[in-house]
């Protein structure tokens, strides 16, 4: 017997689709539960991790960036994972579920084109068709990415509905996934959306925080005082939490700040919706939301494409209501400074996601906040953010 | 109106149901008043006024296209209230939105503003049964229908269910995909329409434009046919709106009629 999947956390996540999508989620649900702990499925997928992808990653001792912030700080290196973030550990996973589930198809919404870019992989690795839904803004953005999604086969279609970004490319690929969801996969790109996706993302990029476990025992003889992780609708975060959620170790989730908390009645000037969101229905979740008085989604906005997102994951806006973890967030030009501080103290060229986590440990460091030591989640590289960076600068 | 009512009189007059949906706001409040005045007059039997929310993922680019030019418009929830107290229909009046809007204004204060306003019915196409026990209750409450709908992947145990707590009449998805005008009637139509055995009443929605279709889908079985893309494309051209609206209500009328 295995055991039954949590569908809400307290009061979040749930089911709120199209009834045509439900008896799709309810067979997702299934073949979920019957492979995730079995041997064979757990053998094919190690072998992808580790051959394909280059895990374990390293969890790397920042000397030179400890030594300025003012705590001793590590970094894991979710950089250097094949494709540049750790989108691939859940495409992965989810890719061969799908082949375990006889799809001919696959479906993605993509923001920095990061997760897409991840798909792409996936979907040559197992031989399976792959189609991809962006922003139309953010093909302009992030357009070496479309060039790599299209470079390994896949089909980028650019969304031009409504804020032309990654919530409206999730609503194009919840579409097109009801108009073909009995051949169809939905990859969906982070902890976010109906169960059982929330849970089995997390699961899938738990990976994250096992191999920290191990990596700082090895290095410190103990766990960590705290880890901090950039947060859009929390794929990362959660990779790396979750592992530590019964332990004595501090969780920060730091979203991103844009250019100030303000908002009006159509958009907000960030992305923070575990800091300012309410209790709401998006995507196919109950969770936080960025809305208006009325319920409607505002229009978010951050420097870094991937955390540019209204809603978040259900079970860190639950985390957040006990208290288990403490949402933060940092501005894009903090974002900015912290990416510059990552390239000149380590040689490492951070996402500018994952600078917002940097950012935030150089913030709250001087506080004592974060105890001696830290893990930052370095979701991500950024080569692909070079051109905003240039264009900043300017 | 209840819509129970409204389907006994049809069935003594031996016709079949035209529940005809527009989105309230496009483009604009007034506007909405004159065209649903319109499509009444054409032979509309049941009105399905959609309440525009920013992230329809169940409709298809016609629908979506008209759910921008009302929040463009101005609608809101406050408005949309307001706007259908004026109506003084004869005839039952369904809300269609999505499952935040409710949500954030509250499920009582929601189907309260509703009874008051005098709608009977609301489809809420984001929430499937497992997630509804609260909006149910609060609905019987209020002696409002909450109306369920059902596809083609639906199984035999879901539909069940749903048949046992649907109410006003139970909602039939033509077929796999969001709502857009089509030209053609899918087999997978008829078979979902043998499938579903109830006394509630059955209309099919998602892909109906025309009169032919319209007598096809009553010459199945069904009780009713839904009709929105079809009518939000008149509205998006923009031309002779009232005039086009009251003339394919009365095609689709005198389809389910059956004098097509
Ligand atoms: C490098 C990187 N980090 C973080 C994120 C945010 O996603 P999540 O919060 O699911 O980790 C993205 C999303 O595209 C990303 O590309």
């Amino acid at each position: 017997m295995t055991l039954k999947l949590e569908s809400k956390f307290g009061k979040y996540g749930g089911q709120f689709v199209p009834e045509v999508l439900m008896p799709a989620l309810v067979e997702l649900t299934e073949y979920y539960e019957k492979y995730k702990d079995d041997a064979v499925f757990n053998d094919e997928l190690n072998h992808y991790l580790r051959d394909f992808a280059g895990r374990p990653s390293p969890l790397y001792f920042a000397k030179r960036l400890s030594r300025e912030y003012g705590v001793k700080i590590y970094l894991k290196r979710e950089d250097l994972i094949h494709g540049g973030a750790h989108k691939l550990n859940n495409t992965l996973g989810q890719g061969l579920l799908a082949k375990y589930m006889g799809k001919k198809r696959i479906i993605a919404e993509t923001g920095a084109g990061q997760h897409g870019t991840a798909c792409a992989m996936a979907g040559a690795a197992f031989d399976i068709k792959t189609e991809v839904y962006m922003g139309a803004k953010d093909t302009v953005r992030q357009r070496m990415n479309v060039y790599r999604m299209e470079l390994m086969g896949t089909k980028v279609i650019p969304v031009k509905s409504g804020s032309q970004t990654l919530k409206d490319a999730i609503n194009e690929a919840m579409r097109d996934w009801v108009a073909n969801v009995e051949t169809t996969h939905y990859m969906i790109g982070s902890v976010v959306g109906p169960h059982p996706f929330p849970t089995m993302v997390r699961d899938f990029q738990s990976v994250i925080g096992k191999e920290v476990r191990t990596q700082i025992l090895e290095k410190e003889g103990r766990f960590p005082d705290s880890i901090v992780a950039c947060t859009g609708g929390g794929s990362n975060a959660m990779g790396i939490f979750h592992p530590f959620i019964e332990e004595d170790v501090d969780l920060f989730a730091v979203e991103a700040g844009g250019s100030g908390m303000k908002t009006t009645e159509k958009e907000a000037l960030h992305s923070a919706t575990l800091c300012t969101g309410e209790d709401g229905i998006l995507h196919g979740m109950r969770t936080k939301v960025l809305q208006n008085k009325y319920g409607q989604i505002l229009e978010s906005s951050s420097i870094a494409a991937g955390l540019d997102y209204a809603g978040v994951g259900p079970e860190l806006a639950y985390l957040a209501d006990i208290g288990r973890l403490k949402p933060c967030n940092s501005m894009d030009s903090e974002a900015l400074l912290a990416f510059h501080d990552l390239c000149r103290f380590e040689g490492i060229i951070p996402a500018l996601e994952s600078s917002h986590a940097v950012a935030y440990v150089k913030r709250a460091a001087a506080s004592g906040e974060l105890g001696d030591i830290v893990v930052i989640n370095i979701s991500g590289r950024g080569d692909k953010d070079l051109e905003t960076v240039m264009g900043m600068r300017k | 109106m209840r819509i129970e009512e409204k389907f006994k009189q049809l069935k003594e007059k031996k016709e079949g149901a035209l529940i005809a949906y527009i989105c309230a706001g496009d483009p604009t409040p007034q506007a909405t008043k004159e065209y649903v005045t319109a499509l009444v007059r054409g032979g509309a039997d049941i009105i399905e006024l959609g309440l525009p929310f920013s992230d329809p993922v169940a409709d298809g680019p016609t629908i979506q296209a008209g759910i921008q030019r009302a929040l463009d418009g101005g609608m809101t929830p406050d408005v949309y209230f307001r706007t259908i107290s004026s109506l003084k229909l004869h005839i039952p009046l369904v809300v269609m939105t999505y499952y935040n809007l409710i949500f954030k204004r509250g499920l009582e204060k929601f189907a309260k503003d509703c009874a008051a306003s005098g709608i009977s019915g609301m489809i809420v196409p984001d929430l499937p049964p497992e997630e509804s026990d609260e909006l149910q209750q609060v609905c019987k409450e209020n002696e409002i229908d909450l109306i369920y709908l059902v596809a083609p992947t639906t199984t035999e145990e879901r539909m069940n269910q749903i048949l046992k707590e649907g109410a006003g009449f139970i909602y039939l998805v033509a077929r796999l995909g969001v709502t857009g005008a089509r030209s053609d009637v899918a087999g997978s139509t008829r078979e979902l329409i043998k499938r579903v055995k109830t006394t509630t009443p059955r209309a099919v929605g998602f892909g109906i434009s025309n009169g032919k279709q319209a007598s096809e889908i009553i010459r199945a079985g069904a009780d009713g046919v839904i009709v929105g893309s079809a009518f939000v494309d008149i509205i998006a051209k923009g031309e002779d709106v009232p005039v086009r609206l009251e003339a394919l209500a009365r095609e689709l009328k005198d389809g389910v009629k059956g004098q097509q």
